[in-house]
């Protein structure tokens, strides 16, 4: 189980039908590549986060793989067109099996 | 003609030469904190100086951008982590820092003025050592070690709620000592290359140092998340690196040496707003 993991997103907090927002996101997160020996020369477990999806009223807006060189708190900048108010939802997956979920709501006007 | 290319060529690479000015730039952290990135000099040091300028002046576009957005600057992820010790209870009296102090936002001025003149400690005091004093004597917890991650974490929090504020320490009275030594310090050549503080941050700044833009050295931005290591930097750890680069033996953080040299900086700086957590390389 990663330590210290904390998912965090950035959504205006209400938008004009069918604009394209900004949205930003960031989880805390070590992102051990399995590449790396400790001291003794042991080889240091994977722990990456494999996944990163959004979701928009339920129809996705991103959904992104991710790989081993992808650095700590890993943070992604993406633009989504918002048709009508609704919730976004965002959601981590860690190679751990622990999912991490965030949501943000906008209005429209 | 390849003569006169030649010509050409020098004649460029002298007009361009190893200048790198500051840039034109005004910088407001999330839409509503303006910065006071340049200002007139302080009295005390008008004669070297007419104008101190932050480093942020001399980072290129990316970098300062990162700074005017909160969710964009990676030292504020350390700055949440301090958020979270600050009201942890720990030690043998069970309190948190919250228990006296409440809210982080009611420090809101304090980093400004330090390091400041303790009555307790009869001495100049930085602020780890003051929140190290607390943790020893308040809390009966163990002291963070000098500029590690625990202090260094909790020194941005409490920067962080002074942001905008004009950095203000204390030069006369029982400091004046303590600053005269820093001064001193900040004008004695060291190592093998025999390098002051002075001769790079007084004398050429705006100039170029190896691949770099070389800074007046001001200390209002820290603690300074880097992106060559990305972690929160300390003063104290800062002023051990340039020390090592002018090949000398160093002093140690958290030393009375650097404690006088970070009085005598950060008072070079009085006026421009604190910046920590800033982003530097």
């Amino acid at each position: 189980m990663a330590s210290g993991v904390k998912p965090r997103v950035k959504v205006p907090k209400k938008a004009a039908a069918g604009d394209s927002i900004t949205i930003k996101t960031l989880i805390s997160h070590k992102m051990e590549s399995g590449q790396r020996k400790d001291k003794e020369g042991n080889a240091i477990p994977r722990s990456i986060i494999n996944r990163f999806t959004c979701e928009f009223n339920g129809e996705n807006v991103v959904d992104v793989t991710m790989e081993p060189a992808i650095s700590t708190n890993p943070y992604f900048e993406f633009e989504a067109k918002v048709p009508e108010a609704g919730e976004f939802k965002f959601t981590w997956y860690d190679d751990d099996g622990s999912v991490y979920e965030e949501t943000k709501a906008i209005a429209i006007g | 003609m390849r003569i006169l290319t030649g010509a050409i060529a020098a004649a460029l690479i002298t007009t361009t030469g190893a200048f790198a000015d500051p840039v034109d730039d005004n910088l407001v952290i999330n839409g509503e904190t303006e910065i006071v990135t340049r200002t007139a000099a302080p009295a005390h040091v008008s004669d070297a100086l007419d104008e101190v300028m932050s480093g942020w002046l001399f980072r290129k576009d990316g970098t300062r951008a990162m700074q005017a957005d909160d969710f964009d600057n990676p030292g504020m992820i350390f700055v949440e982590q301090a958020m979270d010790t600050w009201e942890t209870a720990e030690g043998s009296e069970g309190k948190s820092c919250s228990s006296c102090h409440n809210d982080m936002d009611s420090m809101a001025g304090v980093k400004a003025t330090y390091p400041k003149y303790s009555e307790a400690a009869g001495k100049v005091v930085t602020l780890q050592m003051q929140m190290n004093d607390c943790r020893t004597e308040r809390m009966g917890a163990e002291a963070w070690k000098y500029d590690k991650s625990d202090a260094i974490n909790m020194e941005a929090a409490l920067s962080s709620v002074s942001r905008g504020m004009p950095v203000n320490v204390a030069i006369d009275g029982p400091a004046q000592s303590t600053w005269e030594k820093g001064k001193e310090l900040y004008y004695t050549r060291t190592g093998q290359l025999e390098l002051s503080c002075a001769n790079c941050h007084e004398d050429s700044y705006g100039m170029m140092i190896r691949a770099d833009h070389l800074s007046q050295g001001q200390i209002n931005g820290f603690p300074v998340y880097r992106l060559k290591n990305t972690k929160l930097n300390g003063v104290h750890s800062r002023f051990k690196g340039c020390v090592r680069d002018t090949r000398a033996e160093t002093y140690a953080p958290g030393s009375d040496e650097f404690v006088a040299l970070e009085l005598y900086v950060a008072s070079r700086g009085n006026g421009l707003s604190v910046e920590g957590p800033s982003i530097r390389n």
